[in-house]
């Protein structure tokens, strides 16, 4: 009854082109965007700000970057962190040799390093597919990871080993480095992240975008109809790897401050596919449902047993939800394998037809 | 000029200097290889009969040592310990086959994958909530595993071989030879090798695929028990060990998906390959290249040979 288009009528192509063509979607977007640009850092806490809005928006990132590679061109990979990875030390490296360089500016340059590894670890993908290529992403982990232990270079051969990152401002006001609030650092991530999903919306229903869905699908029939798989999935590989890339510097700059190796193993790798798996792959909304999941769920786990009464250990909470997502992945992929941004589709449909569930 | 010579010339000259410690290097990566092999040939079993990419196996291998290790503490004499690990892994193949298998039939490979990544944790959080997390020390003795080691004169020099090792390569040969054994005689292994040549004909000719599914489960089990306890012996038996089974994915890579001589080959070639990478060519990268070495190989076969060593011509060619 809310959710109807019925009464909608388009009169001009953009109109029938655009990216929300229901009004509904449109207001609820804007509600969405309302909250977090203003009301959030308005009223959350900095601890609020800080350990979940933050590592939320950046998983979110990442989680879009992965899932354009896995989601929608098809092409499984286990090397996601190592790819932030790439981003991280690659703007770590752009702010000690271009120091004046808005930084900003060099977040968005760090993911050409990252685009450009994922095309070089991409390429096996032109004569294998499937479990083949993920071992090949798992190599691209491996090997980065080491790389970003020995090569000195890539740290400033500082003797910790893990790199500082150094104060920079924007407008006046510290973005990166100890100095800088919570609010400023989620409005710098959250206005990152909303232009890149926002590019991503366009390139996924663009022309490119629709080469990797048709490569995902049948990669034969995608050859037959004209599609360039090299071109496709490379490109693939490359857009995803930017995603990553700038998720990572993200990740370094405006959450943690500083990182070590640890912070992108393969664990990471994993966490960022269970997301993807949990939200829903080939969804870009199902990117966010699924970081915001993995990322309550520890908090929900923990808040729980104390709201009962029950004292659990720290460890035990970890391990507890480590057994949930587990068997969320096994129910969403026998289940419902387009996981929660399908949910949410059916949820709408629903809506439509309220309160009559059998209209249409 | 130095460079090339560093990485063509000195290592070798280095080899042929102490003859008695390359072959200590190269009985080192051996041994680590049979281990590597054991992982994949448990690998193996699944894949060939489910097509199942068993990504649980390395905590597979984990949670059955620590089982082991748990039971006999909790007063189990060591045979008593050994059966009721083999019982838990029973039971974990029929669950497995029944909750996960049995609901994702006729699903694509990288679902199937995905889903044993999802069983990996669900094996680890309970793992760590009944085990705890901290190493535990195999059973060596209880076990009747010799420890000791004997030393071999050769060269002007000493090769050490540790006893455990030893009795590690003969048991992976044992049980190579039983698994041999029982797929080529026994009916539940014609069954098997039925199923992993053609599910629709296995079906057809009245073998139950389920019933199949939870042997073969059970079957990676018990070897997954053995390569625990190999490696727990030599080490300690910790959720680390996770980490260093992935090393088999390259090992399949290597001696292709189906074939188990296959993954025995491809263990010792990866096992000696990167412990000799390693101590003659690792310090001109900076050390610990061991990380990577399996998967870099694994990576550049890729390009050469998609179907591995022995593997069944199936790639799909893109």
């Amino acid at each position: 009854m809310f959710y109807r288009e019925a009464g909608q009528f388009k009169t001009s192509y953009s109109a029938d082109q655009a990216l929300l063509p229901i009004k509904q979607d449109r207001i609820g977007l804007a509600l969405i965007l309302i909250t977090a640009f203003v009301f959030i850092p308005l009223f959350g806490g900095n601890f609020f700000l800080g350990t979940i809005m933050i590592p939320f928006l950046v998983f979110s990132l990442s989680a879009v970057g992965l899932n354009i590679l896995t989601g929608f061109a098809g092409q499984l990979s286990l090397g996601t962190g190592a790819f932030m990875g790439v981003g991280a030390y690659g703007c770590y490296k752009l702010t000690t040799l271009f120091p004046d360089v808005n930084i900003i500016i060099l977040i968005f340059a760090s993911g050409f390093f990252s685009a450009a590894i994922g095309v070089l670890f991409g390429l096996p993908s032109l004569r294998i597919k499937g479990l083949y290529l993920a071992i090949t992403t798992l190599a691209a982990q491996f090997f980065l990871e080491w790389c970003f232990n020995r090569v000195g270079w890539l740290y400033n051969y500082n003797d910790s080993g893990a790199i500082e990152v150094p104060t920079r401002l924007l407008f006046g006001m510290a973005v990166t480095g100890p100095e800088a609030l919570p609010a400023v650092r989620y409005l710098v991530i959250l206005t990152i992240v909303a232009i890149m999903t926002l590019i991503a919306a366009n390139v996924l229903r663009g022309r490119v975008g629709r080469s990797w869905m048709m490569i995902r699908d049948m990669d034969i029939a995608a050859e037959l109809m004209g599609i360039r798989p090299m071109f496709a999935k490379l490109s693939a590989f490359a857009f995803s790897s930017y995603y990553c890339g700038v998720a990572g510097a993200l990740m370094i700059f405006c959450w943690l401050g500083s990182a070590e190796v640890e912070v992108f193993d393969i664990n990471r790798s994993f966490l960022i596919l269970f997301m993807v798996i949990i939200g829903g792959m080939g969804s870009l909304s199902g990117c966010f449902m699924g970081a915001a999941f993995i990322q309550i769920l520890p908090i929900v786990i923990r808040w729980v047993p104390s709201a009962l009464g029950l004292d659990v250990l720290a460890a035990t909470v970890e391990h507890i939800s480590s057994i949930v997502i587990g068997c969320l992945i096994i129910f969403f992929l026998i289940v419902e394998p387009h996981g929660l941004a399908r949910l949410w589709q059916i949820g709408k449909e629903k809506l439509r037809n309220w309160p009559y569930p059998y209209a249409n | 000029m130095e460079f090339l010579n560093s990485i063509f010339v000195a290592p070798f000259i280095d080899m042929g200097a102490a003859p008695d410690f390359l072959l200590q290097v190269i009985w080192e990566g051996f041994v680590s290889g049979v281990l590597y092999a054991l992982i994949a040939l448990g690998f193996v079993l699944i894949y060939k009969a489910s097509g199942v990419f068993n990504f649980a196996q390395g905590i597979m291998v984990v949670f059955s040592a620590l089982a082991l290790v748990s039971i006999h503490k909790a007063g189990a004499p060591a045979w008593l310990a050994v059966i009721l690990t083999l019982a838990i892994m029973a039971l974990l193949a029929v669950a497995i086959e029944r909750v996960v298998l049995r609901k994702l039939v006729n699903q694509h490979d990288a679902i199937l994958l995905m889903a044993t990544i999802g069983l990996t944790l669900v094996i680890k959080g309970v793992g760590e909530i009944v085990f705890g997390g901290e190493p535990q020390s195999m059973i060596t003795e209880e076990l009747g595993i010799p420890t000791g080691s004997t030393d071999w004169e050769v060269f002007d020099g000493i090769v050490i071989f540790q006893h455990i090792d030893i009795a590690a390569a003969a048991i992976a040969l044992i049980m190579v030879a039983g698994l041999g054994v029982f797929f080529s005689v026994t009916r539940i292994g014609r069954a098997l090798r039925a199923v992993a040549d053609d599910h629709q004909a296995a079906l057809s000719v009245g073998i139950s695929l389920n019933q199949i599914w939870a042997i073969v489960w059970f079957a990676s089990g018990v070897v997954a028990l053995v390569t625990g306890i190999m490696w727990g012996a030599r080490s300690d038996v910790s959720f680390a060990l996770e980490i260093i089974a992935l090393k088999a994915l390259a090992v399949l890579i290597l001696g292709g998906f189906t074939s188990i001589p296959g993954a025995i080959v491809g263990g010792l070639i990866v096992g000696i390959g990167e412990k000799m990478f390693e101590v003659y060519w690792g310090p001109l990268f900076g050390g610990g290249v061991e990380a990577w070495f399996a998967y870099v190989l694994a990576l550049i076969f890729l390009l050469f040979r998609p179907q591995g060593l022995f593997g069944e011509r199936i790639i799909e060619r893109v």
